[in-house]
């Protein structure tokens, strides 16, 4: 099974790297540009058919290393 | 000769280079980012540091600057530019010289003085070293870590555009003098009109004798004939 | 909103407190109001359980041009150049975050000295972890050595000298305190003094976020139904916005459009505001609508109390609002001018027009509590160790185990990962006693250094507090530098405990006494209580860092040696003091026993002495002697320079061990040549100076009449194995 996990800055934590991309990409002309925030992206692929179980073994991998559950926030979604 | 060099938000070694120069008899003058016009120049430098941070990638968001346009027209032009450490990773972003800086292979940011081996010294950087001279310089850096395609790699060597290759004290190149994993330990190099000089290491470090060594020189007076 | 006693305790307050807080506003604060005295009057803001320790250190002294008390000490090095330099902790929270909690930790001190007029020269750090095989400490070392050196390095401010120790006492409680130093011209430093009414307060940096509000207080669901949404957040470093905020702020003081300049540090706005207003005896008033925000929404109590980074204030002269914002457009940060100075020497906030709390300066400043805590004595330990009574070990098996040591390994691996080298002024790098820092385009230097003996302070807060000042002393001394004056970070455990506020008092009279003889004065600090979890408290950890002054620059001696054949000198009386030495850590697990005594009057006299022969070129190398003895220092001087040694069977003492490692103060090693040695001895014997002339460097091998002979390439890989073991082992 494989699925993605999005991982991204609490809301309130300050996101220095996606303030100066926001900044830039308007300063480009891209002025509708609203809010940018900068995150990680995961695909992982497990042998595990039991979709339930599959998603304990993600999350636990997204609470053991993969987030840093201090400043970040994730999202598991189902690929295949 | 007259330098200029170009000055991002987080650049800092601005000051370093321009110390450098200065003491080489260079004209030199800082020019902000945002300026539209570039005062006419024998030498650019983009110096080290952190342009914007580093962040999104490093060098990616200086690339993108409104300086950066008059830069490439000089370049285009015959004008000499030499990227140092920072400068050469926004010199990749902009694509006057191809290839990429990848995160050390070890993952973490080093700092210290390393070998170099000086592989081409017919240019007009490198015309007052030795072929094969040893050099120790300093590296501070996250992403040195040189990497380029195959076929520019066969390019770089046929054409003779390999500016310096990290060895050890005696000048062998291999792995354990290899301090980031760059491919071919390539530590600079040059475009190939040879008027373009991208490379990790800091040469502006290496001009005072109380601080560290003065193997930096050469370079600079090499650059004023 | 009713205040209940649930709500004063999450604000970190007593009840007695809160009665204060009632009597002083002659009626029951609000929300807001409550948030900002719990604030002001907490332990880090207010110093309430240590100022009367406090005020009795020596501040004072010819090269102070500033003591504690702004937002970093200021000291005199002749012609018009003044260095500005402050150490700080930033310990819970690079415990909760050790990469963010590391880097904005040299955020904030690098803003206390810039905040002051001066260009940031120099970063130190002085960090402790606990025992490295607890789980945490992998990560907890890594993290921290990460974010300090993404800080400093994407600054650009070169991080030149530090420590970094090891010892079960921190396992739930890392130590991480950060020394900046920098260099401004005595005309034109900036100070945090208010003057003037109708000026404006002016708001510069970066956006205010819910960074950190409160730590404590927010917790509690009855504030507010979002209660989870409002948690304090991590306070996460931006140093390209600081880097930008330097250059704004120096560019700005060329000329004198500021009164009053202030970081914005712990709690923030509120404490930068009433800080200035406090020494000026003025009023402030703040609009809070126009404090520029990052989220939305955002109430008056979190933007007061909110601990976003890289964010300063600033009162201007008239006139001078155009220009000023000008400078800051051109770095793209916020410029806001969010209030006055007024003559009601109230704080004052409005918002939308309503003023959503007042509350007397005075009240929140001076007429803060202060205790005089209860604390008692420590008594001396009555162990005494017997070298007699224990398994016997061979000098070289004591010695690898040392040397082999976590706390005694090389620390490379950690230098390398810090730029030592930009600004191109950095004269000694690391790996000597001190950072030597060219002032920059002059033939001056400062040498910079930190220091701490946490087991010492344990065994004998007293002498543990001397002992520290005066090996501070001595590393400066050793790279050839007059010590002028030190920066103290005093991390301790809960001071509502007698014996540790006894641990504080004792340690700070040790500091006072050496701090008094040697005529180095202390010009500014920071405490940090509560260090340790519920029972257990951290050792006392007191840490020093000082800056001396090399007049006339020269290439430094170093500590490594420099030619076969040399004379090797120890100056200082060498005792054999093993009690707490790290040889029987290392080799006995024994940590019992009293620290080696520090004699001021030696201290002082043989340090002059060896400055005296380092200013007259009549030294190679110089190091000082400290944990693990003669021998570590030895080794420390052989092994990282190709040069061996060859050492005579001591003539004083019969116990080898005892000679070896034994921890006595006071002392240093130098390499001379044979042209100088006759010049050397006769100084030191006119001086009254006891020497012992010990033996001679030779080619690669360690060697010990009788005892002992190892290569020294042997015994660099056994200094630099440590890491490479522990990072394998804890991978897997």
């Amino acid at each position: 099974m494989k699925f993605s996990v999005t991982v991204t800055l609490k809301k309130d934590v300050l996101d220095p790297q996606g303030k100066v991309v926001q900044n830039t990409l308007f300063n480009l002309g891209l002025k509708n540009l609203k809010n940018i925030r900068q995150g990680k992206y995961f695909e992982i692929e497990i042998n595990e058919q039991d979709e339930k179980k599959a998603e304990n073994m993600i999350n636990e991998m997204c609470q053991k290393l993969l987030v840093n559950l201090i400043i970040e926030d994730y999202q598991i979604n189902k690929l295949q | 000769m007259k330098s200029s060099v170009i000055v991002f938000p987080g650049s800092n070694c601005d000051r370093d280079i321009a110390v450098a120069l200065e003491k080489m008899q260079f004209k030199n003058q800082m020019i902000w980012h945002k300026e539209t016009t570039l005062p006419k120049s024998d030498l650019i430098v983009i110096p080290g540091g952190f342009s914007y941070g580093d962040y999104l990638r490093s060098g990616a968001i200086a690339g993108k600057s409104l300086i950066i346009d008059e830069v490439i027209k000089a370049a285009n032009d015959g004008c000499l530019i030499l990227g140092i450490c920072n400068g050469f990773q926004i010199l990749t972003e902009t694509g006057l010289l191809k290839g990429t800086l990848l995160r050390n292979k070890n993952l973490k940011f080093i700092n210290k003085d390393v070998h170099v081996k000086v592989t081409n010294n017919k240019t007009k950087f490198s015309s007052k070293y030795k072929i094969n001279q040893i050099l120790k310089l300093n590296v501070a850096h996250n992403e040195g870590n040189y990497f380029t395609d195959s076929f520019h790699l066969e390019t770089l060597k046929k054409e003779n555009l390999i500016a310096f290759q990290y060895c050890d004290k005696f000048g062998n190149i291999n792995n354990q003098a290899n301090p980031n994993g760059a491919i071919q330990n390539i530590a600079g190099i040059y475009n190939s009109k040879k008027n373009i000089l991208g490379m990790m290491p800091h040469p502006e470090r290496m001009v005072d004798k109380l601080i560290s060594n003065t193997d930096g020189i050469n370079l600079f007076s090499s650059l004023i004939n | 909103m009713q205040i209940t006693n649930k709500i004063i305790e999450k604000h970190g307050l007593k009840i007695d407190e809160y009665k204060k807080i009632q009597k002083l506003l002659k009626r029951d604060p609000n929300l807001l109001e409550l948030g900002i005295f719990s604030a002001m009057w907490n332990e880090h803001c207010s110093y309430k359980s240590s100022r009367i320790h406090l005020k009795k250190l020596p501040t004072k002294g010819k090269q102070v041009i500033q003591g504690p008390g702004e937002n970093a000490g200021v000291i005199d090095i002749g012609d018009d150049d003044a260095i500005i330099f402050k150490i700080e902790s930033h310990n819970h929270p690079s415990y909760i975050e050790p990469y963010q909690g590391a880097a904005t930790g040299v955020g904030g001190i690098l803003r206390d000295v810039f905040t002051m007029g001066a260009r940031p020269i120099a970063l130190l750090n002085s960090i402790h972890f606990g025992a490295p095989d607890h789980p945490k400490t992998k990560n907890l070392l890594n993290g921290v050595v990460s974010g300090i050196g993404g800080y400093g390095n994407c600054i650009g401010v070169p991080t030149v000298a530090g420590e970094t120790k090891f010892n079960e006492t921190y396992n739930e409680n890392i130590l991480v305190n950060a020394m900046a130093v920098g260099h401004a011209k005595k005309s034109k430093i900036f100070y945090s003094k208010a003057k003037g009414i109708n000026k404006a307060v002016v708001y510069v940096g970066s956006k205010t976020g819910r960074d950190g509000i409160h730590g404590a207080s927010m917790a509690s669901a009855e504030f507010d139904e979002n209660s989870d949404e409002k948690k304090p957040t991590v306070q996460v470093g931006d140093p390209f916005t600081e880097k930008l905020l330097l250059e704004a702020c120096l560019e700005l003081m060329k000329d004198d459009s500021i009164i009053a300049i202030q970081d914005m540090g712990a709690a923030g706005l509120t404490s930068s505001s009433v800080e200035m207003a406090s020494k000026g005896s003025l009023g402030i008033e703040l609009e809070l609508d126009k404090v520029p925000c990052r989220e939305e929404n955002m109430t008056p109590y979190e933007m007061m109390l909110s601990e976003s980074q890289e964010r300063m204030l600033i009162i201007l002269e008239d006139g001078k609002e155009e220009r000023a914002k000008k400078i800051f457009d051109k770095w793209d940060l916020d410029f806001v001018i969010i209030g006055k100075t007024t003559n009601t020497k109230n704080l004052t906030m409005k918002y939308k027009n309503i003023i959503h709390g007042e509350i007397p300066i005075d009240a929140l400043a001076t007429k803060a509590p202060i205790y005089d805590r209860k604390w008692i004595r420590k008594k001396p330990s009555k162990c005494e160790v017997n070298l007699k009574n224990l398994k016997k070990i061979k000098l070289e098996e004591g010695l690898i185990k040392v040397l082999s040591s976590p706390n005694h390994s090389n620390k490379s691996w950690i230098t390398n990962q810090y730029d030592q080298m930009v600004m191109c002024d950095t004269v000694q790098r690391s790996g000597s006693d001190a950072a030597i820092i060219r002032i920059h385009n002059t033939e001056k230097a400062i040498a910079v250094t930190v220091d701490s003996s946490a087991n010492y302070c344990k065994s004998h807060p007293i002498s543990g507090g001397k002992q520290i000042v005066c090996e501070n002393w001595r590393n400066l001394i050793s790279v050839g530098a007059k010590p002028l004056a030190i920066t103290n970070c005093l991390n301790f455990g809960n001071p509502e405990n007698s014996e540790i506020m006894g641990e504080f008092a004792e340690c700070l009279s040790g500091i006072k006494e050496a701090c008094e003889f040697l005529n180095y004065p202390i010009v500014s600090g920071n405490v940090s209580f509560y260090n340790g979890t519920n029972k257990k408290n951290i050792f006392p950890t007191p840490v020093i860092g000082g800056v001396g002054l090399i007049s006339k620059l020269k290439k430094p001696i170093g500590q490594y040696f420099k030619a076969e054949n040399s004379f090797i000198i120890v100056v200082g009386k060498t005792f054999g003091h093993i009690e707490q030495s790290c040889f029987l850590k290392e080799n006995f697990s024994i940590t019992d026993g009293s620290p080696p005594e520090t004699n001021l009057t030696n201290e002082k006299n043989n340090g002059e002495a060896v400055l005296n022969l380092i200013n007259k070129d009549l030294v190679l190398t110089a190091h000082d002697v400290s944990s693990g003895g003669l021998i570590i220092g030895l080794c420390e001087m052989s092994i990282y320079s190709g040069v061996g040694i060859k050492i005579n069977k001591p003539k004083i003492l019969s116990n080898l061990i005892e000679y070896f490692f034994g921890e006595d103060q006071g002392r240093y090693i130098l390499e001379v040549n044979t042209e100088n040695i006759n010049k050397v001895e006769k100084i030191l014997k006119s001086n009254n100076i006891y020497y012992e002339n010990i033996g001679k460097t030779q080619s690669k091998y360690f060697e010990i009449e009788g005892e002992m002979k190892s290569d020294i390439n042997e015994l660099y890989k056994i200094n630099n194995q440590w890491y490479n073991d522990f990072n394998a082992v804890t991978n897997k």
